[in-house]
This record gives structure tokens, C-alpha cells and sequence, in this order.
């Protein structure tokens, strides 16, 4: 039965982060979802030193709020004071990710959360933590829940602003022009990139999530050129590296979430040979003389 | 020489922008009548993109404001349509032909909103109008340059604006898109619409435009094109630059008159 609860978890943080990575990926910004998968951590540490609990509605809440920090400090360092923006990225995560480690070990007796289990995340563990019922009943992990709804959250934001999300990655300025708010809509996608990466961090780890952000979204670009068709592809090989990476973790006996990102990329050079050869096919069919 | 426009649709006032401390625009005056079709000529770097930036409230202002129609940009914002250059973009997003200038729609959706039939209708009226008809479906990345620039006035002209912002749409395209789109320019002009081109070629300005303004960081000229285009203000404009250029011209017409006149 848990092993079930792990691959649908698994491939509910896959899913979200491969709608939300294809948006990343067009905006050329694949690397601040890294720099705010990383920048999480204090927030987290900081919302689970204040109510002492592991609950996620507060690490949620801290974690969101420092993500967006996070993309408002890469924003200013690069519009304001013209740092390129690789550097900004650089310079802001690490910050805030450094941060995140001396308080973890800082109050490592007060708390029940370990550097390894936040870079790493441990699917093989949340069949533990089941949310019950009043009257008693397990329903599942609380990680499937929290990650369904993440996912709830993600789709109706893109269903709902799908054009603002498409006009805005495009055409910055032109958005601006035409009174769609380029400012609000980066953050609004920052935001639920912030809480994507919590709701995965206790499964996939901080680390392991940018697999599932940036490998799904960069396979499906190479086979389509129409958005919708992108999001789904996308969605889909981060649903199948999830359910290839669990039995391949289970035949190797080794890391879950390691095994997908391991399958997650040789679907990327799986495909990647295909267009390869597609290609070549193509150019060898056309007439060299017309 | 800076006359002022009856019927104005534009006002610009003591408008100064920098980037980095240093100054892009310096302190411009100037207005626009309704009904031009209005070209801003200078040197590169004379700031002739910032320029319609600024009208339009996309880059930040040192001092001084823009009126269009006699209103706060935001106010007017629905009446204003903009043709950024080609290369502000890129081309590879996923994204059809219909996709692209069904975005000059969005401003008048409303947020949550999604196309309906009249917008697509106003969507292929527009493809219509710059030819792209046959090219709907057509992936955006596998078009030649001439094609992107007529997509991006389709989508333009999809906003169904009064007041169109144009930065070099002439640029990199074939003589055969520079002549459609200079035509649809015209018949926007005669429909009582105001064009301003961001232009630099001197050799059509004369022809393209009726009203032209020289910029070199600070405005030289504004006004009707004849009274502008002399070649003391151009000096002025472009500096030693255009010494060259004009005394090429100047080979060139005595040359043409020795001819007729033999």
C-alpha cells in the first residue's frame, strides 16, 4: 500500500513542477527556481522554530514568504544595481540557503529536521506520517495531501491566467503596454514556485526538486512547439520519471527521489537522440537542389 | 525648431530620462497632431526608442510627464498600441501565428477572461490586412523576418488603438513587406489614426512621413516633415556624421539635373 502512496506523491510534486518549470524554462529564468528551492530553507527552519511543529501551513507560509524575498532580491540586484543576473542568482541563494544551514544546526537539538533530509528529501519515509481522521481512520500521507493540493493550487492558477502567464513570459514589455502587469504575474508564478518547492522539499528533497522543475520542461520543449502541448508533455515525463525512478530505486535498492531525477534525464537523452535523428531525417529527405 | 500641433493627441513636457546617471533624453517639448503619421529620426543612440518608451510610461522618467489625448497614460492606456522591435523577443517561444496576434486582444479581455468570437474575429481581419492569412497556424519560429515584423503590426492592429507606438519596423525586412506595411500605415493615418515610426533612414522619411521629429539626446525639430528635413537641422542632428552623406546626396542631384539639363 505505500509504496502506491510514495509513486502517486512522487509524481504529484512531479507534475506540479513540470507545469510550473515550462513557464521558468520559456522566461529563461530555469536557475531561479534552483536559487529559490535552495533560499527555502530558512524559512522554513525559521516558521518551524516559531510554532515548533512540523505542521505545513506555516512552513508554507515561511517558505513562501522567503521565496519571494528571494526573487525580489535577484530582481533588485540585477535592475538596480546591474549585477548580471547569473551573479544575482548566485549571490542571493547561496545567502539565503547558508543561512538556512547554520540555524538548522544551530538549534539542531530543538528541532527535528536534518540537513539531509532537507537537501535530500526521503519519499521512503512519509508513509509514516499519515493524517487521520477524528474517528481514527488513516487516510493516506499527509505529503500526497499537501502535494495535491499544491497541485490544485498550480493548475487553477495557470488554467485562470493563462493568458497573462503566456503574455508576460513572451513580451515583458508589451504586457506592460497592453495593462497587463508584468511585475505582478512574475510573482504571482515566484509564489507558486515557493510553495511547489516546500510542499516537495519534505519528499524530494531541495535539491532534487530542480530536477523535476527544469529536466521535464526541457524534454518537452524539444518535441513541440505549441505551449499547451509543452505543459502536458511535461507533466507527463515528470509523472513517468516518478513512477520509472520508484522501481528502479526499489530494484537498485538506493535513493527514491535520486532515481527519478536519474530517469527524468535519460528520458531527456532519450528524446534529445530522437530529435537528433528526426532532424537528420528530415534534412536527408529534402531536396538539395530545388 | 519646435512648432506645436493643433489637435494634439501627444504632449510631451521638459521630459528627461537617464540610464546610469547618463542622459538619455534631455529635457524634450514637443506634441503630436491626430491624424499623422509621425517619424522620430536621429543618430543611434540619440534615444529615439527610449523616446517612445517614455510616452508610453515603460521606462522611468527624471522629470518631467506625457499626456496622450490630453489624459495620464493610465487612463488612456486601451487606446494605445505598440510595435516593439523585432529582436526584443524570442522567436522560438511556443507559439503559433493566430497565438501571437490574438495577445493584442488581452488588454481588453479583462484578467480571467478568455478570446471570444469577436476577438477572433478582429484576430484574422487583422492577418488579412498584413497578408498573414495563408500563415495562421504557422509555428512563429519558422517565419522570415519580414513575416515576424507583419505579425507584430497584426497584433497591433488587433488592440484597435487611436495612437500606434512603432520602433524600426522597417528594419531587416524585404522591400516588399516595407511597402505593405507603409501602405497600411498611410490608411491608418487617412482613418484618423496617429502613427508614430521610429525611422532611420533618411532617404524615406521625406516620403513616409508628414510630420517628423529630429532627436540627438535633446529635440533639434518637430514639426511638418518639410519644414524639418532641411539640411541645417539634419547637420544639427546628426553632426560631422552626415558630411558624407550629403555631399553624396549633393553629387548625386547635380548629376541628375546635368543630365536633364543637357
Amino acid at each position: 500500500m505505500s509504496e502506491i502512496w510514495i509513486i502517486l506523491t512522487g509524481a504529484l510534486v512531479a507534475i506540479s513542477c513540470g507545469l510550473l518549470g515550462s513557464f521558468l524554462l520559456l522566461r529563461k529564468m530555469a536557475m531561479v527556481g534552483d536559487a529559490i528551492s535552495h533560499a527555502v530553507l530558512p524559512g522554513i527552519v525559521i516558521s518551524f522554530l516559531i510554532t515548533g511543529t512540523r505542521e505545513s501551513l506555516p512552513m508554507l507560509i515561511g517558505a513562501g514568504i522567503i521565496g519571494v524575498i528571494t526573487t525580489f532580491l535577484i530582481e533588485m540586484l540585477h535592475q538596480k544595481l546591474k549585477l548580471q543576473e547569473d551573479a544575482s542568482i548566485g549571490v542571493s541563494f547561496t545567502f539565503l540557503f547558508a543561512l538556512g544551514v547554520i540555524l538548522i544546526s544551530q538549534f539542531a537539538d530543538k528541532i527535528d529536521l536534518d540537513q539531509d533530509c532537507v537537501l535530500y528529501g526521503d519519499l521512503a519515509m512519509i508513509p509514516f506520517d499519515q493524517l487521520t481522521l477524528t474517528s481514527g481512520i488513516e487516510i493516506g500521507p499527509r505529503a500526497f495531501y499537501v502535494s495535491m493540493i499544491n497541485l490544485m493550487v498550480v493548475i487553477a492558477v495557470i488554467v485562470l491566467a493563462y493568458k497573462e502567464f503566456v503574455i508576460t513570459t513572451f513580451d515583458n514589455s508589451y504586457a506592460k503596454i497592453i495593462g497587463i502587469s508584468a511585475t505582478l504575474w512574475h510573482y504571482v508564478l515566484m509564489s507558486c514556485v515557493s510553495f511547489t518547492t516546500v510542499t516537495s522539499f519534505e519528499s524530494v528533497g531541495a535539491i532534487l526538486v530542480v530536477a523535476f522543475l527544469v529536466v521535464p520542461a526541457a524534454t518537452a520543449y524539444l518535441l513541440t512547439n505549441k505551449l499547451k502541448i509543452m505543459l502536458a508533455l511535461s507533466a507527463l515525463f515528470g509523472l513517468l520519471s516518478s513512477v520509472g525512478g520508484y522501481y528502479l530505486a526499489t530494484y537498485f535498492d538506493s535513493s527514491i527521489a535520486g532515481s527519478m531525477s536519474v530517469v527524468a534525464g535519460f528520458i531527456f537523452g532519450l528524446v534529445f537522440s530522437y530529435t537528433k535523428i528526426a532532424v537528420r531525417n528530415t534534412v536527408q529527405t529534402e531536396p538539395i537542389l530545388k | 525648431m519646435i512648432l506645436q500641433a493643433e489637435n494634439q493627441v501627444v504632449d510631451v513636457h521638459n521630459l528627461t530620462v537617464s540610464y546610469d546617471n547618463k542622459p538619455v533624453l534631455w529635457n524634450i517639448d514637443l506634441t503630436l497632431p491626430k491624424g499623422a503619421l509621425v517619424g522620430i529620426i536621429g543618430p543611434n543612440g540619440a534615444g529615439k526608442s527610449t523616446l517612445i518608451k517614455a510616452m508610453m510610461g515603460i521606462v522611468p522618467v527624471d522629470s518631467g510627464y506625457v499626456k496622450i489625448f490630453g489624459e495620464a497614460l493610465n487612463v488612456v492606456r486601451q487606446k494605445i498600441a505598440y510595435v516593439p522591435q523585432r529582436e526584443s523577443v524570442d522567436w522560438d517561444f511556443p507559439a503559433s501565428v493566430y497565438d501571437i496576434v490574438m495577445m493584442g486582444r488581452y488588454g481588453k479581455m479583462g484578467l480571467f477572461k478568455r478570446p471570444r468570437k469577436a476577438d477572433a474575429d478582429v484576430v484574422m481581419d487583422c492577418l488579412r490586412k498584413v497578408g498573414l492569412v495563408a500563415l495562421k497556424d504557422r509555428q512563429i519560429a519558422q517565419l522570415s523576418g519580414g513575416q515576424q515584423q507583419r505579425v507584430f503590426l497584426a497584433r497591433a492592429l488587433a488592440q484597435e488603438a487611436d495612437l500606434y507606438f512603432m520602433d524600426e519596423p522597417f528594419a531587416g525586412v524585404d522591400i516588399a513587406t516595407e511597402t505593405a506595411i507603409i501602405e497600411l500605415l498611410r490608411e491608418m493615418r487617412n482613418d484618423g489614426k496617429t502613427v508614430v515610426v521610429v525611422h532611420h533612414d533618411l532617404q524615406s522619411a521625406a516620403e513616409y512621413f508628414n510630420w517628423t521629429i529630429l532627436i540627438n539626446t535633446r529635440l533639434i525639430a518637430s514639426g511638418p516633415t518639410p519644414q524639418v528635413l532641411t539640411n541645417e537641422l539634419l547637420q544639427k542632428t546628426y553632426g560631422g556624421k552626415l558630411d558624407v552623406l550629403s555631399q553624396m546626396q549633393d553629387i548625386i542631384k547635380i548629376e541628375a539635373f546635368s543630365v536633364g539639363h543637357s
